[in-house]
């Protein structure tokens, strides 16, 4: 289990902390979505849950990041890796940079930490599979699509066979092709037992996918619950989030008098 | 380790059209900077044109690149190759003045200097030229990390090489955005240098700040991790290779040595 545990946060450089008493739980096998509106401190959460800052980033931080009963505070980032792992929003950034294909860039984290040729071979071979992306081994990453370079990073991570994994606003860049390769990604990582914390601006593809999801306001988790209860609460737009398409439709047939509950019962 | 995976592995090395693409990377590099050097060191024509017609056109024909050695290195040199000839030209100082402009007298040995420099600038540039045409850099870095070397140092020459290209299709898009915003950055002179400076400011934040977020993406991906890493792949590389950097390593020294202590003829 990953849990935060009354974190408050503030980037080097400022007196102000961005994040305010943070208690966040990730069970194993567990999915946990973060909402929030932009600025609400959702990145930092990330940054926080996999250790990055303070440990690289610096900065103030009270309070602790546990990970399975053990304090992880203040522990070099490489230290996490096999625990916890982050991917950010923009593909391109997560590209190192140096592989000439696919399968190098994925194979990178695992020779990082100094497996076998054999060991680092099986396991960028599993995290291809665990995608459904061998088909793209061999292609160049700096000439992918925006989705198929977010699969590629997000195989990238589960080369490091993390037992939780935290995505930063993995659709953020990608157009609505690349948005359902990577949700139907993440469904199928959920159905294999992965953790994982993913915040996200679109609900979308949070419904159906979370459990629980926890709602970020202003630096503070404002609500933190089962998903369906969460994203069926009315305060959820005032707080600068917009629920799923899926609640706004039933909300709107509702406000022309057809029970889509009933509806759906019959 | 299966055959197959023995022989995927393999596939992942930069292919090699030519024998001398298959050199070791560090050999084509102490090639390549003894090379140069060494026309700096001899001085004069002939030196620096050995070196060339002996050392580096008959490696750029094996390569079957010469043609393009040529244009790249022409290309790469000819700013430099200008402002050498304008200054030499016309500022150094000498007895025989072949014509004037103005206040500016053109001397003989002012040509002879020049012709001194190109032939050397010549030489750097095909000698470096030759290296970049049939190197991978990522074969450079896990040959030298084979070697010992950082992969952290490793990593931030290819990712300098290989940020340039994104680097420019980033000022090209902040560019036409600002040009979208009515900025005027083309027709004359002082309108397209006025065009660069908004450019400069976006392109070098977004830099730094892709710099950031691609730097804490290695980290979570444990690149900080002390210890050696097991690479997939590394270039090749034969007795006789090292017998010839050694070789070219001694001669070069020697030959420091030699025009140090007033040794060396002096070669036209």
């Amino acid at each position: 289990m990953l849990e935060l545990r009354g974190v408050s946060y503030r980037y080097a450089g400022y007196a102000m902390a961005v994040v305010h008493d943070i208690d966040l739980a990730l069970g194993d096998g567990e999915i946990v979505g973060l909402v929030g509106p932009n600025e609400a401190g959702k990145s930092t959460i990330c940054l926080l849950a996999c250790g990055l800052a303070p440990a690289s980033i610096g900065g103030g931080l009270t309070g602790s990041l546990v990970i399975d009963g053990q304090s992880m505070t203040g522990r070099p980032v490489h230290e996490l890796a096999g625990r916890v792992v982050l991917g950010f929003q923009n593909p391109a950034t997560q590209r190192s940079g140096v592989a000439a294909t696919v399968f190098e860039e994925v194979a990178l984290g695992p020779m990082n930490l100094g497996l076998s040729v054999a060991a680092t071979l099986a396991r960028t071979r599993a995290a291809l599979e665990r995608l459904r992306i061998e088909h793209l081994a061999e292609r160049d990453p700096a000439r992918l699509s925006g989705g198929q370079g977010q699969l590629v990073a997000i195989a990238s991570l589960l080369a490091m066979n993390p037992r939780h994994i935290v995505l930063d606003e993995p659709t953020a860049q990608l157009d609505p092709e690349g948005t359902r390769l990577v949700g139907e990604a993440l469904r199928a990582l959920a159905a294999t037992g992965t953790a994982l914390l993913v915040a996200e601006h679109k609900t979308d593809v949070l419904d159906g996918l979370c459990g629980r999801v926890a709602v970020v306001v202003d630096g503070r988790i404002v609500l933190d619950g089962p998903a369906s209860r969460v994203f069926g609460d009315e305060r959820l737009e005032g707080w600068g989030v917009e629920p799923p398409s899926r609640i706004r439709l039933s909300r709107a047939l509702a406000g022309t008098g057809v029970d889509v509950t009933a509806a759906l019962a019959r | 380790m299966s055959e197959a995976d023995a022989a995927y592995l393999a596939s992942l090395a930069p292919a090699a059209p030519s024998a001398y693409h298959r050199l070791n990377p560090l050999t084509k590099a102490v090639a390549a900077i003894v090379c140069s050097l060494g026309a700096f060191v001899l001085g004069g024509y002939v030196g620096p044109l050995v070196i060339l017609l002996g050392g580096i056109i008959p490696s750029a024909i094996s390569a079957r690149l010469l043609g393009r050695l040529l244009r790249i290195s022409i290309l790469l040199s000819l700013p430099i190759a200008i402002s050498i000839v304008l200054v030499s030209v016309f500022t150094r100082a000498g007895t025989t003045v072949l014509f004037a402009i103005g206040p500016f007298d053109a001397t003989l040995e002012g040509v002879d200097f020049a012709g001194q420099v190109l032939v050397r600038l010549l030489v750097l540039s095909t000698a470096v030229g030759l290296f970049g045409l049939t190197t991978d850099p990522r074969a450079l870095v896990f040959d030298l990390e084979r070697r010992g070397m950082s992969p952290k140092l490793g990593f931030a020459a290819v990712a300098t090489v290989e940020a340039v290209p994104s680097l420019i299709e980033r000022a090209g898009v902040i560019q036409a955005a600002q040009r979208a915003r009515g900025l005027d950055t083309e027709g004359r002179l002082i309108a397209r240098f006025r065009g660069i400076m908004p450019i400069v400011g976006p392109v070098l934040l977004s830099s730094l700040t892709e710099v950031e977020e691609r730097s804490l993406a290695l980290e979570v991906r444990a690149f900080g991790r002390p210890g050696r890493r097991n690479l997939l792949w590394w270039p090749g590389d034969t007795s006789a290779e090292r017998v010839v950097r050694w070789v070219l390593v001694v001669g070069f020294l020697g030959l420091v040595a030699a025009r140090a202590a007033g040794l060396l003829p002096r070669i036209p």
